[in-house]
């Protein structure tokens, strides 16, 4: 299909991408864990996050993220600089540039502080999204204002659509898109209380699933309209849509989810057959997973093979999207779909080709959902021709 | 050719003060968020239980696109798909963070909690008025009148969505604002054109 947009929009360019996880401090990295099917969930006893022990994917206490930092940033800060410095290394992207804009991503941001420090009108100001933009964007020199997303859980699919509206609009030439969430008691407990945490290794889709695990995690994925990158895969098409049914609960259809999938497909100028994979937002949780399952049927993508990664890297909130976003992108640089680790039956109602194997082919054009909190869905296409 | 889309209407409610279409239409002095703001649900004789349960910052965003969108909004122009909401604010959800956290010490309490993301009021605006289209909550230091227009005109501009609640919705302990915009491409009596000034100029005047 061609890729002129009627409207004459450039197309938008993935320039280069970073995943920091406790599987590894690279894409390249990460990608190689997942190929040999290595999860970073596992059993913690961290009293200051749980009294009993828990299953999740978090960083070593110990780890290490900056070299030198004379600034004390928070962990949530020194993950995305992390990110966003690996992802711009060799990437010919200038910072300084007027034509570069920052988009972070995250859902809580530095709320663990409230855990440590005294309550005061200083560390409220500390905890505000903003600062940490600011500091982040000074770290690097960014010269536009940093533009912050909290969304729920498709803040990091979202903050990709965002981008690439911005840049297709002509703001901005390039994009540097960076999302990071840290687990601590605050979100761990608020998800304990819905009881919504699975007590393995999380199974989306799986028959048995039983809820989603939590993950840490940071990733930066940058974008460009500079004709210098048109080798490189795009992102095609993006679109949100809202269920307004629950706030915490997702559509019973999917109409809402597929309405966003059909969106984003028609952005992109591209059909369900087009699609060669899905990675869904798969939670593992009863509901969301049945209602994605729908979604894809409603849109005609149930024999379109689809994977979760929640089962390697857990639930990483607002850095989600963007590392199972370039995860797929690079599953179309290796023409490999991953197996959904954790699945084994199918238990959802509609029909599902849930990739439980590495699956080798030559694949093109891949989508990417998310649902969350609030009723948000999300859908973002990725696509290498 | 670009439409011109126009703000059709709007709602501030700050300092004790409920205003549409830059008139004032209600005041209260009551010194505390959660007292003034059930004397607003009161005195425009809303009625929907959910209300109750909602944290502070949701109230206050429900209670201005209440406001916003009576008398003058027939939503039945639009399909749900073709009516999003883009909101922002400075302090997130950090209101009913420090409340919810203060449960987790003893039993944290799910009902609140779920409240502890911003875009949850866009969720219960959404629901209350069966709006499905696009949605976005930004986090911003100030009220970026200028990133709004960009983004909402681009959204309305390309046909993605047809109307737009948009604006502003920030809430922490005592200090509480929001003004609401609705966006159109249809002019109507009240109409002022859709831009950053015409924003600015309604937020700048509470």
């Amino acid at each position: 299909m061609s890729s002129l947009k009627e409207n004459n929009e450039p197309d938008v360019f993935v320039v280069a991408d970073n995943i920091l996880s406790p599987l590894g401090k690279t894409t390249a990295q990460n990608f190689s864990k997942l190929k040999q099917q290595v999860s970073a969930v596992k059993q913690y006893h961290h009293p200051n996050i749980s009294a009993q022990p828990f299953y999740a994917s978090l960083f070593g206490s110990d780890e290490g993220f900056l070299k030198i930092d004379p600034h004390r940033y928070t962990k949530f800060e020194q993950l995305l600089i992390a990110s966003i410095a690996d992802g711009l290394q060799d990437s010919g992207i200038m910072v300084s540039d007027k034509k570069t804009v920052l988009v972070i991503s995250s859902t809580k941001g530095n709320i663990s502080l409230l855990e440590n420090e005294a309550m005061s009108e200083i560390l409220k100001e500390r905890i505000a999204l903003p600062a940490s933009a600011k500091l982040i964007s000074d770290y690097f020199g960014f010269v536009n204002p940093p533009i912050i997303i909290s969304n729920a859980c498709i803040s990091g699919v979202l903050a990709i659509t965002i981008g690439m509206r911005l840049l297709r609009a002509g703001q901005f030439e390039n994009a540097v898109i960076a999302g990071a969430d840290v687990i601590s008691k605050f979100i761990f407990s608020g998800f304990e209380s819905f009881q919504a945490l699975s007590p393995q290794i999380c199974k989306p889709f799986d028959r048995l699933r039983d809820g989603l695990n939590l993950g840490e995690g940071a990733a930066t994925i940058i974008l460009s309209t500079n004709k210098k990158y048109s080798q490189h895969v795009k992102v095609k098409g993006g679109a949100v849509s809202n269920d307004a049914n629950h706030i915490s609960g997702p559509s019973r259809t999917g109409k809402e989810l597929a309405g966003a999938i059909k969106q984003a497909m028609q952005d992109a100028a591209v059909t369900s057959t087009d699609i060669d994979f899905i990675s869904a937002h798969g939670t593992a949780t009863v509901y969301n997973d049945e209602m994605e399952a729908n979604a894809f049927f409603l849109t005609d993508l149930q024999s379109t093979p689809v994977n979760s990664l929640k089962a390697y890297y857990g639930h990483t909130l607002g850095a989600a999207g963007l590392i199972e976003s370039i995860i797929s992108v690079q599953s179309m640089k290796e023409n490999l779909v991953l197996p959904t680790l954790g699945f084994e039956l199918k238990g959802v109602t509609q029909p599902l080709n849930v990739c439980n194997n590495l699956l080798q082919g030559d694949f093109k054009i891949c989508l990417k959902t998310a649902s969350g909190f609030g009723g948000c869905n999300g859908a973002v296409v990725f696509g290498k021709d | 050719m670009l439409e011109e889309n126009y703000i059709t209407a709007s709602c501030t409610i700050t300092e004790g003060m409920v205003r549409k279409n830059n008139v004032k239409v209600f005041e209260n002095n009551d010194a505390d968020p959660a007292a003034f703001l059930l004397s607003v649900y009161r005195y425009f004789q809303l009625n929907y239980p959910k209300y109750y349960k909602m944290d502070n910052l949701s109230k206050l965003g429900w209670l201005a696109s209440e406001i916003l969108l009576r008398d003058n909004f027939s939503k039945e122009r639009y399909k749900p798909e073709e009516i999003g909401v883009i909101l922002m604010n400075a302090n997130s959800s950090l209101d009913n963070d420090l409340k919810y956290f203060e449960t987790t010490k003893v039993i944290a309490s799910p009902s609140l909690f779920v409240y502890t993301l911003p875009n949850i009021v866009i969720g219960e605006i959404c629901i209350r008025n069966n709006f499905k289209g696009e949605q976005a909550f930004f986090v911003t230091e100030y009220f970026d009148a200028g990133f709004v227009e960009q983004y909402v005109s681009n959204l309305l501009n390309n046909n993605l969505i047809r109307a737009c609640v948009c604006g502003w919705a920030d809430v922490l302990e005592q200090e509480y604002k929001t003004v609401l915009f609705l966006v159109e491409k249809k002019k109507e009596k009240q109409s002022v054109l859709f831009s950053a000034e015409g924003m600015a100029h309604i937020f700048g005047k509470s």
